[in-house]
C-alpha cells in the first residue's frame, strides 16, 4: 500500500490538548467532549480538516450481489493483500470465512429455507441464498482510531479511517476496540490491517478496487450523502416490490457508531449475515473517563507541585 | 449465468431493475437462481421434455404469435406424405436406417420443394445434387447414392394452418403428449411451477413484448444437444421472439472469443465463415463443390464468391481461375475428425502429433483417462499454456502413473511446453456471443519466454516454409505458396495482429479494403479471409476498436466495436416489422420500411436488402438473394423462413424429441426408444470408455444417481487460468461435490467429509458439501438424487483435486460431436477412493456388478 499523506498529519492538527493522547481522543476532546458523539458529525472537519472533499463511502446493496467475489480478488490485487490459506470451510460457497488482516472484503453466503427475495409467494420452492460483501465500516466514531497510540490509524480528508503500515507498531489495541471485529493483526508481522477504502486510489480520483470490479453495482462508491439518498430510494423500491424484510444497516447517524461510512442494504436481520445488531463505539465512555482522569491528574499535579513547593520551603540550603 | 458469466450478468440485473422477470431452469440452485424470480429445478438431461411441454402449452392454448408465424416461419408449409414422426414410429422418424444408425432425410421434405439448411450438414445433399458416389466419409454422405434432382417451384402452403400435413399441425401432433403431467414425470417439475413458467413466458411475448432465452453448455453437452437448442428455436419462432429487440436465443460460450473460434474456426469441418470443409469426394472440383454446397436462394447462393475470395486470401497470386483458385490445396475430410475421434486415432496409433493451444483435455474433456492414454501414444505433444497443466504433466504424475497403468519410462511421447502470452500481452480481438468484435491493445510485453499464439503460429509457419524452400514436391506447394507475409514488429518479432484483421476483412484487386461481403466476387478479383467479417476493416479503419460512449449514439450502440455481418446487432431484424414493413409495435420498433426513401431504415442496420420492398415478389426464375421475397426475413435460409420443422441439415430428426441420456437411471416415458438412436457411441467402444446399463436393464441399479458437471465463478474451465492463482484458489480451494441432505442421509455422507463417486469409466473423490441447493426430485414416481460435480480440478497446480471428467464418457451428439457430460448415471459412497492399483480394481468391480460388457449401452 502506498501511504499518501504524512503520518497522521491532518489528524494531528486536531488539537494541542495533549499530544500523547490517542489521535481520536484528541479529536474528541478538540471537538468538544459532547459534540464529538453527535450523529451529524463531519468526521473530517472534526479531525481538523478545513477545506476537504465530501465524506466518501460505500453503499453495499446485497439484494443485487451475485456472490462472484470479484471484490475480494480486486481488493487483494490492488492492495497486495496476501492469500490466506486453502481452507474448505463447508460454509456454503464461503471459503474466506470472514474479514481479517488478509481479507478486507468478504462475501458471506447464507442458505435459507425462505422464498426467493422477490418471488411470487407459493411457487418455486422455498430456498434463498443471501450473498453480501462485508467490509470495514469506516465509522463516524471509530474506536480503532481512538485507541491507536502511534497515530498509525488516522482519519483521512475523505472521512475514512486508514491504518498506515509504516507507523503501526503492532500494539494491537485497535483489535478489541472495533465493534465489528474488522481490524485484525497479521500473525507474520504483528501489525494491524484493514480496508483503506483504497485511500491511494481516492487521492488519484479513482473509485476503490472492489467497487470498480463489482459487475452488478452491488458495491457503490460515492459521497455518503448521495449514497444515503440512493439507498433510501432502493429500500422504498424493495418494500413496494413486496420485500418487507429489506432494511438498511449502518446508515443511521444516530446509531452507536454515529453511522457508518460503509453501510448496507440487507434482506434479513444483521445477525444472519454475521453482523452485530446494535454496534456501539467501544470508546463511547472514554471522554468521560478521561475527564475524570484529567481531574484526578490535575489534583495529583497540584499535589505534586504543592509537595515540591513544600519541599522547596523545607530546603535546608 | 451469474455463476459462469458474472460480468455479462450485470445486464440481466439491469433488465431486472427495469422490471424484467427472470426464470432460471437448472438442476441446481445456483448464484443465478438466487437472483431469479423463479427457479425451476429439473432432472439433468430432460430439457426437451420441458421445452416441448411449453410448445404444447403454446399450441393448445393459442398463445403463438399468429401473424408472425404465418408470414415468417414454415408453419403453413405442407410436408410430403412420406414423412412420419415419432408419434407414428414410437420414437424414431421416417428414413431411419438401423443398420447404418442414420437417417435418410429425404422423407422430411416440403411438398414440391427440396431445401438445404443454412448451416450444419449441408453436404448431406452433395450426392443428390452433384451425383458423385460417396461412401466412406463420416457426415451425412453415408445415405446411399443417387436421389431426386431438386424440384423447382414453391412449396405448398396453407395459411389457415389447418391442413393435416402442414408443419403447424405436424408440430401439434408431435408434442401432443408433452403435457404438464408428462413434464412432471420426466423432469420432476411440479405442474404449478411449470404453469407459472408457461404463463410468464407467453404473457411476455407478442407484439408489444419479447422474451430472450440464454443457454450455455448445460444445453449443448448432451447426446441430443443440438435438438435442445432447436426446441428453444421452435418456441421462440412460435412466440415471435426472433429478429426483434429483447428476443433471440443467446448462446453463452465457454470462454472469451469462443464465438470467434467458430467464425474463424478451430473446428475440423468448417472453413472461415461457416463454409463447409470439402470432403475427399472423387473428382471434386470447385464448381461441383460450390454447386452442391450453395443454396438455391438466400445469401448462401453466393458461396462461390465467399470461397474464391478465401482461397485468394490464402494463396494470393498463386490462386487463379486456371487452377480452380487452388481449391485442391485445401485439406479434405475423410470422415469425422472431431476431438474425440482424434483421441481414438491416437490410441490406434494413427494420430502422431497434437497441438494444445490453451486447452487442457486431461481435465476438461470427457473421459480424462482416455485423453491421457491417447496422449501417451503420440510421437510429440505441444502444449501452449500459461502454466504446466495436467495435459503437460500427465506423463510424470498423472492419475495413471499412480495406479501403475502408465510408467513414465515407457512413454515415448516427446512433450514440448510453450509458455504463452496473456491477452494483456498481445493485441487482438474478442468476438462475443452477440457476434461483436472488440479489439484489445497490448498493454505490456510478454514476460520471459512467453509468446502469443499468433507469434508461435506465424514463426512456426515461417520456419517450415524455410525448411521446404526450393522443394519441387507437389505436396509442399500449398505451404510454399501461402501468403505468409505479415509484418512483424518489436524486439520479439511479434506479427502485426491488425494486418491479420485487414486480411480477414479482405481487399479488392488494387488492395483497397472492402466494406461489405456483397462486394465479394467469384472471379478472383477480391480476397477475403472470412466473408462474414468483411467490413470490420472498412476504409482501412479497425472498426472493432471503436469505443464511442453510449451517450453519443442510440440504444443499439452500433459504434461500439463491430458485429458481423455488416455491423448488424440483431440478426434477421426484418422480422421486427410486420409483413407490410411496419413495426409490430412502437415499443418494439427496430427496423421498418420507409415509403418515402423506399428503403429499410431504423435503429439497427437492416438485415435485408436495403431497397427490397416488403411487397417485392421474386420472378419464378430468380436465384440467390433475388429469390427471397419482401416477406422472407431469414435471409440465410434457403426459403427465407424460420424453420419450426427442419427438412434438412440435422442428422437426428426434423423435430426435437425427448430421449434419455446415454447413461440414465430413468426410462423414456414418451417412447420405447430410450436414447437418441443416431447418437455417436460406436466409434468410442473401448475398455476405458464403458457405458452403463440404463433404466430397467439388469445392473442399472448399480448406478442409481444422476451426476452433472459444471463450473464455478471462482475457477475457469479446466483450471489453467485459475488453479495456479492463489487469490482464486483460496476462494474454492478443492474439489467437492454437492449433494442434498436426503442423499447424504441415504448414503452416510458427512458434510465436509469425503465422498467417492463411481462410473463405469473411473472413480474420483471429492469433499462433501451437503446443501438444499441440489434438491432431490420426484421423477416417474420415485425419488431421484442428483450429484453436482464442478469439473475444474486436476492433480497439478496450486489448488488440486480429482477430475470430474474422469467419470464421463465419450458419447456424442451426432451433429456437432459434443460430449454428454451434463447428465450421467453414477454411484456415490462415503470416504476416500482407493489408492494405487486398487483404484482401477474398484472400477472393474463396479463393471462386474453391473454386468457391463462392450455391448452395454451400445444398442440403438
Amino acid at each position: 500500500m502506498t501511504v499518501m499523506s504524512g503520518p497522521g498529519a491532518p489528524g494531528r492538527r486536531g488539537g494541542r490538548v495533549a499530544d500523547s493522547l490517542p489521535t481520536g481522543l484528541r479529536t474528541a476532546l478538540a471537538g468538544g467532549l459532547t459534540g464529538a458523539l453527535a450523529g451529524d458529525a463531519d468526521p473530517a472537519a472534526v479531525s481538523g480538516y478545513g477545506e476537504h472533499p465530501p465524506r466518501m463511502g460505500f453503499f453495499t446493496d446485497t439484494s443485487v450481489c451475485i456472490g462472484c467475489k470479484a471484490c475480494e480478488v480486486a481488493c487483494k490485487e490492488w492492495n497486495h493483500v496476501p492469500e490466506d490459506g486453502l481452507n474448505f470451510t463447508g460454509m456454503s460457497y464461503d471459503n474466506t470465512a470472514g474479514l481479517g488482516a488478509d481479507t478486507w472484503r468478504h462475501v458471506a453466503f447464507v442458505e435459507q429455507r425462505k422464498p426467493l427475495a422477490q418471488q411470487e409467494p407459493g411457487t418455486g420452492g422455498d430456498l434463498r441464498w443471501l450473498m453480501a460483501s462485508d467490509v470495514c465500516k469506516h465509522c463516524t466514531h471509530a474506536a480503532c482510531l481512538d485507541v491507536c497510540p502511534t497515530g498509525s490509524l488516522f482519519r483521512t480528508e475523505f472521512g475514512t479511517v486508514v491504518v498506515q503500515e509504516d507507523i503501526c507498531n503492532g500494539c494491537g489495541y485497535c483489535i478489541p476496540a472495533c465493534p465489528y471485529g474488522v481490524i485484525d493483526q497479521r500473525k507474520e508481522d504483528g501489525r494491524a490491517w484493514k480496508c483503506t477504502l483504497c485511500y491511494d486510489r481516492l487521492g488519484a480520483g479513482l473509485e476503490p478496487a472492489c467497487a470498480k470490479a463489482c459487475p452488478t453495482d452491488s458495491i457503490q462508491f460515492g459521497p455518503l450523502d448521495e449514497l444515503r439518498e440512493r439507498a433510501a430510494g432502493r429500500l422504498a423500491q424493495l418494500h413496494e416490490a413486496g420485500v418487507p424484510a429489506a432494511r438498511l444497516y449502518g446508515e443511521d447517524p444516530g446509531d452507536g457508531v454515529g453511522g457508518d461510512g460503509a453501510f448496507f442494504l440487507l434482506l434479513d436481520e444483521p445477525e444472519v449475515y454475521g453482523l452485530p445488531p446494535d454496534p456501539v463505539v467501544t470508546t463511547r465512555d472514554l471522554p468521560a473517563m478521561w475527564r475524570h482522569v484529567g481531574v484526578a491528574a490535575a489534583a495529583l499535579a497540584a499535589g505534586a507541585v504543592a509537595s515540591f513547593a513544600a519541599a522547596a520551603v523545607r530546603r535546608p540550603w | 449465468m451469474a455463476e459462469c458469466h458474472p460480468v455479462g450478468f450485470q445486464w440481466v440485473m439491469e433488465a431486472k431493475a427495469r422490471g424484467a422477470k427472470l426464470i432460471h431452469v437448472d438442476p441446481r440452485f445456483t448464484r443465478t437462481s438466487a437472483l431469479a424470480d423463479v427457479h425451476v429445478p429439473l432432472r439433468a438431461g430432460t430439457d426437451i421434455a420441458f421445452l416441448g411441454g411449453i410448445i404444447n402449452y403454446v399450441l393448445e392454448n393459442d398463445k403463438y404469435f399468429r401473424d408472425y408465424l404465418v408470414a415468417y416461419t414454415n408453419a403453413p408449409v405442407i410436408l410430403t406424405e412420406d414423412y412420419a414422426g415419432t408419434e407414428d414410429l414410437d420414437g424414431v422418424f421416417s428414413g431411419f436406417d438401423p443398420q447404418q444408425r442414420s437417417y435418410d432425410y429425404r422423407t422430411w421434405q416440403y411438398e414440391g420443394l427440396e431445401v438445404q439448411a443454412a448451416s450444419g450438414e449441408r453436404d448431406q445433399q452433395y450426392e443428390d445434387k452433384a451425383g458423385a458416389a460417396i461412401r466412406q466419409s463420416g457426415r451425412g454422405e453415408s445415405h446411399g447414392s443417387g436421389g431426386p434432382a431438386i424440384p423447382a417451384g414453391t412449396p405448398e402452403r396453407d395459411a389457415t394452418l389447418t391442413h393435416p400435413r402442414c408443419v403447424f399441425q405436424v408440430l401439434r401432433h408431435h408434442y401432443r403428449r408433452y403435457t404438464p403431467q408428462m413434464v412432471e414425470q420426466i423432469c420432476g417439475v411440479p405442474p404449478e411451477i411449470f404453469q407459472q413458467v408457461c404463463e410468464l413466458l407467453t404473457q411476455n411475448s407478442g407484439r408489444d413484448r419479447t422474451s430472450a432465452f440464454v443457454y450455455s453448455v448445460g444445453w449443448t453437452q448432451h447426446t441430443v444437444g443440438v435438438q435442445y437448442i432447436r426446441t428453444a428455436s421452435i418456441l421462440q419462432a412460435l412466440l415471435g421472439n426472433i429478429g426483434r429487440p429483447g428476443g433471440g436465443i443467446l448462446a453463452l460460450r465457454g470462454h472469451a472469443s469462443i464465438q470467434g473460434s467458430t467464425d474463424i474456426p478451430t473446428l475440423f469441418n468448417l472453413l472461415p465463415g461457416y463454409i463447409p470443409m470439402p470432403h475427399a469426394h472423387a473428382n471434386e472440383t470447385l464448381d461441383k463443390f460450390a454447386e452442391a454446397e450453395s443454396a438455391e436462394k438466400g445469401y448462401w447462393a453466393d458461396l462461390r464468391a465467399y470461397l474464391v475470395s478465401l482461397l485468394k486470401a490464402y494463396w494470393g497470386g498463386a490462386a487463379t481461375p486456371g487452377n480452380d483458385f487452388c481449391f485442391d490445396y485445401l485439406p479434405r475430410l475423410t470422415g469425422s475428425h472431431s476431438t474425440y475421434e482424434t483421441v481414438m486415432a491416437q490410441l490406434a496409433g494413427d494420430c502422431k502429433g497434437y497441438f494444445l493451444y490453451g486447452e487442457n483435455p486431461a481435465v476438461g474433456s470427457a473421459n480424462g483417462k482416455l485423453q491421457r492414454l491417447g496422449m501417451a501414444n503420440l510421437d510429440f505433444l505441444v502444449v501452449l499454456d500459461f502454466s504446466l497443466t495436467e495435459s503437460a504433466t500427465w506423463w510424470q504424475d498423472g492419475p495413471e502413473i499412480e495406479t501403475g497403468e502408465l510408467r513414465t519410462r515407457d512413454i515415448a511421447t516427446e512433450v514440448f511446453f510453450m509458455p504463452v502470452a496473456a491477452h494483456t500481452e498481445k493485441s487482438g480481438s474478442f468476438t462475443n456471443t452477440q457476434r461483436m468484435l472488440q479489439w484489445h491493445q497490448q498493454a505490456i510485453e510478454p514476460h520471459g519466454d512467453a509468446r502469443s499464439d499468433l507469434w508461435f503460429t506465424y514463426h512456426l509457419g515461417r520456419k517450415i516454409r524455410e525448411k521446404l524452400a526450393g522443394s519441387t514436391d507437389q505436396m509442399d506447394r500449398p505451404i510454399l505458396e501461402l501468403t505468409w507475409d505479415y509484418p512483424i514488429q518489436g524486439e520479439i518479432a511479434e506479427p502485426d495482429a491488425e494486418a491479420v484483421l485487414a486480411e480477414i476483412n479482405g481487399w479488392d484487386s488494387r488492395g483497397r479494403p472492402l466494406a461489405s461481403y456483397e462486394q465479394l466476387n467469384e472471379d478472383g478479383s477480391t480476397a477475403c479471409g472470412c466473408w462474414i467479417y468483411c467490413g470490420v476493416y472498412a476504409d482501412g479503419v479497425n472498426q472493432a476498436a471503436r469505443r464511442k460512449p453510449s451517450g453519443e449514439m442510440n440504444w443499439i450502440a452500433g459504434e461500439w466495436g463491430w458485429a458481423w455481418p455488416a455491423n448488424r446487432r440483431i440478426l434477421y431484424n426484418r422480422a421486427s416489422a410486420d409483413p407490410d414493413g411496419k413495426p409490430w409495435s412502437e415499443r418494439k420498433a427496430l427496423v421498418w420500411w420507409d415509403e418515402e426513401s423506399a428503403r429499410w431504415s431504423g435503429h439497427d442496420i437492416p438485415d435485408f436488402s436495403a431497397a427490397k420492398s416488403p411487397f417485392y415478389r421474386p420472378p419464378p426464375d430468380a436465384a440467390g438473394a433475388e429469390a427471397l421475397s419482401g416477406v422472407d426475413p431469414f435471409v440465410m435460409q434457403a426459403d427465407g423462413k424460420a424453420w419450426l420443422f427442419a427438412p434438412a441439415g440435422l442428422l437426428d430428426g426434423p423435430l426435437p424429441a425427448h430421449y434419455e441420456p446415454q447413461d440414465s437411471p430413468v426410462g423414456n416415458l414418451l417412447y420405447s426408444q430410450q436414447r437418441n438412436p443416431v447418437r455417436q457411441v460406436l466409434p468410442f467402444r473401448h475398455r476405458n470408455n464403458r457405458m452403463q446399463p440404463s433404466h430397467g436393464a439388469p445392473g442399472s441399479g448399480v448406478f442409481p444417481y444422476v451426476g452433472t458437471t459444471y463450473r464455478l465463478t471462482e475457477h475457469h474451465t479446466a483450471g489453467g487460468m485459475s488453479r495456479w492463482l492463489p487469490y482464486l484458489s483460496e476462494l474454492q480451494p478443492e474439489m467437492f461435490c454437492e449433494v442434498s441432505p436426503e442423499l447424504a442421509a441415504e448414503r452416510g455422507l458427512e458434510h465436509k467429509g469425503w465422498a467417492t463417486i463411481v462410473t463405469a469409466r473411473n472413480v474420483i473423490e471429492a469433499r462433501v458439501l451437503v446443501t438444499d441447493r441440489v434438491p432431490a426430485l420426484t421423477v416417474a414416481g420415485r425419488r431421484l438424487h442428483q450429484i453436482g460435480l464442478p469439473y475444474h480440478w486436476g492433480g497439478a497446480g496450486y489448488s488440486t483435486g480429482d477430475s470430474a471428467n474422469d467419470l464421463t464418457s465419450m458419447s456424442l451428439d451426432p451433429n456437432v460431436h459434443i460430449q454428454e457430460v451434463k447428465g450421467f448415471a453414477c454411484d456415490i459412497r462415503p470416504g476416500r477412493r482407493p489408492r494405487g492399483p486398487a483404484r482401477a480394481e474398484l472400477v472393474l468391480d463396479y463393471q462386474r456388478r453391473a454386468g457391463i460388457t462392450e455391448q452395454t449401452g451400445m444398442e440403438i
